[in-house]
């Protein structure tokens, strides 16, 4: 089992299943959609993914390691998509596994908002009339 | 000595390919490197102060010295999630 994945397929239930077999007393799952209002009143078609994959990797690795000692043996895996993510689909997913919930919750939060921060990964929105742009920050 | 340059995203866009094989005179850094890069494409000048380097998957400062076959990864400022 992979903890921590690159992938350009939809990300889909059967990947989340297969991580899901580290559930302990509980898990807790984060999926990241793509919303359909960029925020400023376009319309969102897709965003365009992409990331320098082996620092990304390394990186959710650190990730799962911090929260794993910060939280006391939490278990993180995250999965982030690249290549065109259509409004509406999944880009990301962050499952951290607990014995307890509270110890999944707080994981599962630091994972995706420090994901956001530091993973070497852009975005770049495709709006319906066209026009695209590159965005950085959470 | 020969440097390979992978830029992403914006700053790929901007030097129209996501790589670059650039030569350098011994004893460059990775403040020449970007510099090689950004007289071919001035655009990226401007990006200098946002874009954090990474040489050999480990990230950099500019005054860092170079060795042949090293790469360079440009990071824009990032987005993910």
């Amino acid at each position: 089992m992979t903890l921590f994945r690159i992938v350009e397929e939809p990300i889909a239930p059967p990947m989340l299943d297969e991580i899901a077999g580290l559930r302990d007393g509980g898990t807790v799952t984060f999926l990241g959609i793509v919303r359909e209002d960029s925020g400023d009143g376009r319309r969102v078609r897709a965003l365009w993914y992409e990331a320098c994959e082996m620092m990304a990797l390394r990186e959710f690795e650190s990730i799962a390691d911090e929260a794993r000692h910060r939280f006391g043996g939490v278990r993180v895996a995250i999965i982030h998509r690249i290549g065109e993510v259509r409004a509406g689909e999944i880009s990301v997913a962050v499952l951290a596994a607990a014995a307890h919930r509270a110890a999944a919750f707080d994981a599962c939060r630091y994972a995706i908002d420090e994901l956001k921060r530091r993973a070497p990964i852009w975005k770049k929105e495709c709006y319906a009339d066209g026009s695209a742009q590159w965005r950085s920050g959470a | 000595m020969r440097i390979r340059i992978l830029a992403f995203a914006a700053l790929r866009e901007l030097c129209h390919a996501p790589e670059h094989a650039i030569e350098l005179p011994a004893g460059a850094r990775v403040t020449d490197a970007w510099g090689a890069l950004a007289r071919e494409f001035p655009a990226l000048a401007a990006h200098r102060a946002s874009t954090r380097i990474a040489r050999n998957g480990q990230v950099a400062s500019f005054e860092e010295a170079l060795a042949d076959g090293d790469e360079l990864a440009l990071l824009p400022p990032v987005g993910g999630g």
